[in-house]
């Protein structure tokens, strides 16, 4: 296959960048009340880039630049998910974000790390993997110190140094398994690893996955999430608790689906993901401010999303529960995001009370993304777990299922809390300001919209996620 | 046609709540018609239903829905579903009637149990393992807003500690699904295929298992003793007609799960654990009766009442698991009576807990202690109030003794044991001849001077259940026809 066929295959791709390189450019000449221009911009690059996608998906499963990057069923869904839920994001963070000193950077550097998101989800070389990684990072550092308070300064350096010791684990990996492997292509590593000593090959791993794990922020490179999501911007927030997992979770299922049987991986991660959901609920059952509590209860999501990943090539279901699940993770958590942006004065739980007076629509946006988190049908989190759960348990994992539905219970009880003060009489609630954030309330109600209509058409969307990933 | 009654008032409620211009009083009235409209579909079903024959459904209707997993949306009606499908139509329909002087939040009150009764009908009708999880999951969703949003007393608490409990009982529920589905031969969530074709022949520890996991799940929505404690508290501070969807829809959903789910698809598991069921069966029947005899509290004895009341379900589907020589025809009296008390249990508690409602409407207190000689004030509601509770003593001529009777007789023939129960019988009636002579009779005094009587409009609410109870006790056979040979393909299928 010659360079432009390779080029025009990675179309989308393409497309974020030059749509964070636009932005970027454009938000230097434009003045400060015309900023707006560039989150137009962007949000048609993104548009651009999901539809070459959607295109996309209807051509045969290959990869490219010499089996570098893989552009199969898994490349196509995080292609999709990834710009939608971008736009998604840039959309709750109108109000947030338009005219502030440093708007069109932020979207800039939002689209650099959906780029590094895209090529971790595509790799299919150790080597492309790394600089995904680093893609994906560094403009995180940046966009949870934007906002230049003292606790953002804090979680800055926190995020950066977990990223940096978490990424010098993952490159150690890498040259292990380089080292046993002879090789950093997937398709290769496939054939020699099987080979190699099984201890060495379980050292590799354990790096890799180090890395990945800082990057979906699933225990143990999870401790900058709360703090991070508590301290930057709502819109950030939300992007950094949704679009990097897509890309991590999907490089840690193509990465550990090509290991041979003679390491036990699946235990490996069958205990990450159970420390994970098990510490995020914990840690989450007595959050007040509902930013930080929503920081735990994504570390608790990566844990179920773990699930069909320990089963990975060994039950059929696996990889399409993985992509709904994503689907839906992601735009169960935006939602929520979402309301959280358009009632800005509510930081604590107790300031919830009596939202489902002032604001019906956001309660309800709040309660189907809520519910949707714990897995309540009919919602798109729903199928996800139920997939989710058949696969692991397929996969010869069935304890963990039992451990996944035991801290599902659990999760619920601090989702209500945050509930059920909604719903509260309030006597005579003085005067509730207006919404007044009308683009962050759209968003809510559409993405509550979308959980229901994903959960309700899982069966399509199932059926378009059903093919293997690419040799 | 089954689509159409149960979602007519799934789409009512879309438009109740998403119209804010409704008022509350055209609200209550739309929400009369919508569950009038069902109900009088539902009856246009049962009177053209026939027997569809083992293996078949009535009205069934399916669609492809995740073809990955072999889900379907997948409906239908046979003589197990159709009685409880009606049933749940008319209580919704009660409840409507006793709600139209409600003031507080009249439009989010309808709309939400007309989206309850969408998740109630669902649950009936789903032929489909998911489908039916699904509808089961929203109705605890439902219910737990019900109770948070209109309860009294310490309402938020109460809901949450029902909310978690039937939740972590609902996903035990989900795990038995999932294990049923990988054991299927076709991989599938499809309730007809695995009833004809029962998974975990061979493997009786898996089968266990995965019997453990859905029986649990039942166990804690029906609820059976030890599994019962989130029931006393969520009745006592829920609204009167959501204790009655609770008490009359909610807690079938755990029985009829078990003549629909457990029974059929896991024969091998529950015939070799059909004693221990029996043994939960008579515990719940004798604790259930001993523990309200100890109330104070009325709601709260209704609520003890009908974990006794359950228990005799759950001890007439053990027995039927108990396979012995040429009982086969007593066990299928066992099922038949099993359903019996499903509907009976349902109109008889329904309208106590109405009739407690009115108690708390007019004081504001459940004590049986504060009230004596109701009946010189209040002559009507002392009347219903005897009925009621004679009702649901199980005095001949109420469609209880018919239910009870005919769990005995066909229990106690294959499994003896099942006698042991019929103190509870005793129990219960003591309780009940007490409660009236304390509140009824004697002089007035207490809360009781000045006690309002019923209303047209609670009369119109109460009377029906009451009346069907009676017609049920007198002239059984138009239910019992549609029961009957369901039951005789339940136990055709529990005994392979």
């Amino acid at each position: 296959m010659n360079m432009q066929q390779n080029a025009l295959a990675l179309l989308p791709e393409i497309l974020v960048l030059a749509g964070a390189v636009t932005v970027l450019l454009a938000g230097s000449f434009l003045p400060r009340d015309r900023q707006w221009v560039t989150r137009a911009a962007a949000i048609i690059a993104l548009l651009l880039a999901a539809a070459a996608a959607i295109v996309g998906m209807a051509s045969p499963a290959m990869t490219i630049f010499e089996g570098g990057f893989a552009v199969d069923v898994a490349t196509g869904a995080a292609r999709i998910i990834i710009p939608l839920a971008t736009i998604l994001v840039l959309l709750l963070g109108v109000e947030e974000l338009g005219g502030s000193p440093r708007e069109s950077e932020t979207y800039s550097l939002m689209m650099l790390a959906a780029l590094g998101a895209l090529a971790m989800a595509g790799a299919n070389d150790l080597l492309v993997l790394a600089p995904g990684y680093l893609l994906a990072s560094i403009p995180l550092y940046a966009l949870v110190g934007m906002s230049r308070s003292p606790g953002a300064a804090e979680a800055a350096l926190k995020t950066y140094l977990i990223g940096a010791l978490m990424g010098i684990a993952m490159l150690l990996g890498v040259t292990i398994l380089f080292g046993i492997g002879g090789s950093t292509s997937y398709s290769e590593l496939r054939v020699t690893l099987g080979s190699a000593p099984p201890a060495a090959v379980l050292a590799g791993i354990v790096g890799v996955m180090a890395g990945l794990m800082f990057k979906a922020g699933g225990v143990p490179g999870h401790f900058w999430v709360p703090d991070a999501t508590q301290a930057s911007g709502t819109a950030v927030a939300a992007f950094l608790t949704s679009i990097p997992k897509l890309g991590a979770l999907i490089a840690a299922y193509r990465i550990l689906e090509l290991l041979p049987s003679t390491v036990n991986w699946p235990l490996l991660v069958a205990i990450l993901a159970t420390a994970s959901m098990t510490l995020g609920n914990l840690a989450a059952f007595w959050q007040s401010d509902v930013k930080r509590l929503l920081g735990w209860s994504t570390v608790s999501q990566v844990g179920y999303l773990l699930l069909p990943v320990a089963v990975a090539g060994r039950a059929d279901i696996a990889l399409p529960s993985l992509l709904l699940y994503l689907a839906g993770y992601a735009v169960s958590n935006i939602t929520a995001f979402a309301v959280i942006a358009a009632l800005p004065a509510r930081r604590s739980i107790e300031d919830y009370r009596g939202v489902a007076a002032a604001h019906p629509w956001l309660a309800g946006a709040l309660v189907v993304s809520l519910l949707a988190l714990v897995g309540t049908p009919p919602t798109a989190v729903f199928v996800g777990k139920l997939t989710t759960f058949t696969a692991a348990w397929d996969g010869g994992l069935a304890w963990l299922v039992v451990v996944a539905a035991i801290n599902t219970v659990a999760s619920l009880f601090y989702y209500l809390r945050w509930l059920a003060p909604m719903f509260a009489r309030v006597g005579a609630e003085v005067g509730a300001p207006a919404p007044g954030r009308p683009w962050a309330s759209r968003t809510a109600v559409m993405g509550a919209l979308v959980i229901l209509i994903i959960g309700i058409a899982a069966g399509p969307v199932l059926a378009a996620f059903g093919t293997p990933l690419v040799g | 046609m089954l689509s159409v009654v149960v979602f007519l008032p799934l789409l009512a409620a879309i438009v109740l709540a998403a119209v804010p211009r409704i008022t509350g009083a055209a609200a209550r009235w739309i929400w009369l018609v919508v569950t009038l409209l069902d109900l009088a579909l539902v009856v246009g079903l049962w009177l053209v239903y026939r027997d569809p024959g083992a293996g078949n459904l009535a009205f069934e209707e399916q669609v492809p829905w995740i073809p990955n997993v072999g889900s379907s949306y997948h409906l239908g009606v046979d003589g197990l579903s159709l009685p409880l499908v009606a049933l749940t139509s008319l209580i919704f329909l009660v409840c409507a009637v006793f709600a139209l002087r409600d003031t507080d939040r009249p439009r989010s009150q309808a709309s939400l149990f007309l989206f309850l009764q969408t998740s109630s009908l669902g649950v009936f009708v789903a032929q489909d393992l998911i489908l039916f999880f699904v509808f089961f999951d929203l109705s605890i969703v439902g219910m737990y807003f019900v109770i948070a949003g209109w309860g009294h007393g310490n309402a938020a608490r109460s809901a949450l500690k029902f909310f978690l409990y039937t939740f972590l009982g609902s996903l035990a529920l989900l795990l038995g699904f999932i294990g049923l589905y990988l054991g299927s031969e076709a991989k599938t969530f499809n309730m007809v295929e695995l009833a004809s074709n029962p998974p975990f022949g061979g493997q009786p520890v898996v089968g266990g298992l995965v019997l453990a996991a859905v029986f649990i799940g039942l166990a804690i929505k029906t609820p059976t003793f030890p599994f019962h404690t989130w029931l006393p508290p969520a009745h006592t501070d829920a609204p009167a007609i959501g204790s009655v969807v609770l008490a009359s829809i909610l807690l079938k959903m755990g029985t009829y799960g078990f003549v629909r789910i457990a029974m059929p698809m896991l024969p091998d598991a529950w015939r070799d654990w059909a004693w221990f069921i029996v043994v939960i069966g008579v515990v719940s029947v004798l604790y259930g009766a001993l523990v309200a005899l100890a109330q104070t509290d009325f709601k709260r004895m209704i609520a003890y009442t009908s974990v006794n009341h359950m228990g005799y379900v759950i001890l007439a589907i053990g027995a039927a698991g108990v396979v012995s020589d040429n009982a086969a025809q007593a066990r299928e009296v066992a099922i038949t009576g099993a359903v019996v008390q499903m509907v009976s249990h349902g109109l008889i508690t329904g309208a106590l807990f109405l009739l407690a409602g009115v108690l708390y409407d007019r004081k504001g207190s459940y004590d049986i202690g504060s009230y004596g000689g109701l009946a010189a004030p209040a002559p009507r509601y002392a009347a219903f109030f005897v009925i009621a509770a004679f009702a649901s003593l199980g005095l001949p001529g109420f469609s209880g003794f018919i239910a009870e009777f005919q769990i005995f007789a066909g229990s106690i023939g294959p499994v003896p044991l099942t006698a042991l129960a019929l103190p509870g019988i005793l129990i219960t009636a003591a309780l009940f001849l007490r409660a009236l002579q304390r509140m009824l009779t004697g002089q007035t005094r207490g809360l009781s001077s000045g006690f309002r009587d019923l209303d047209r409009r609670e009369i119109l609410a109460i009377a029906p259940l009451l009346l069907l109870a009676v017609i049920i006790g007198i002239v059984p056979r138009f239910l019992l026809d549609v029961i009957e040979p369901a039951s005789a393909v339940v136990i055709d299928l529990v005994s392979r």
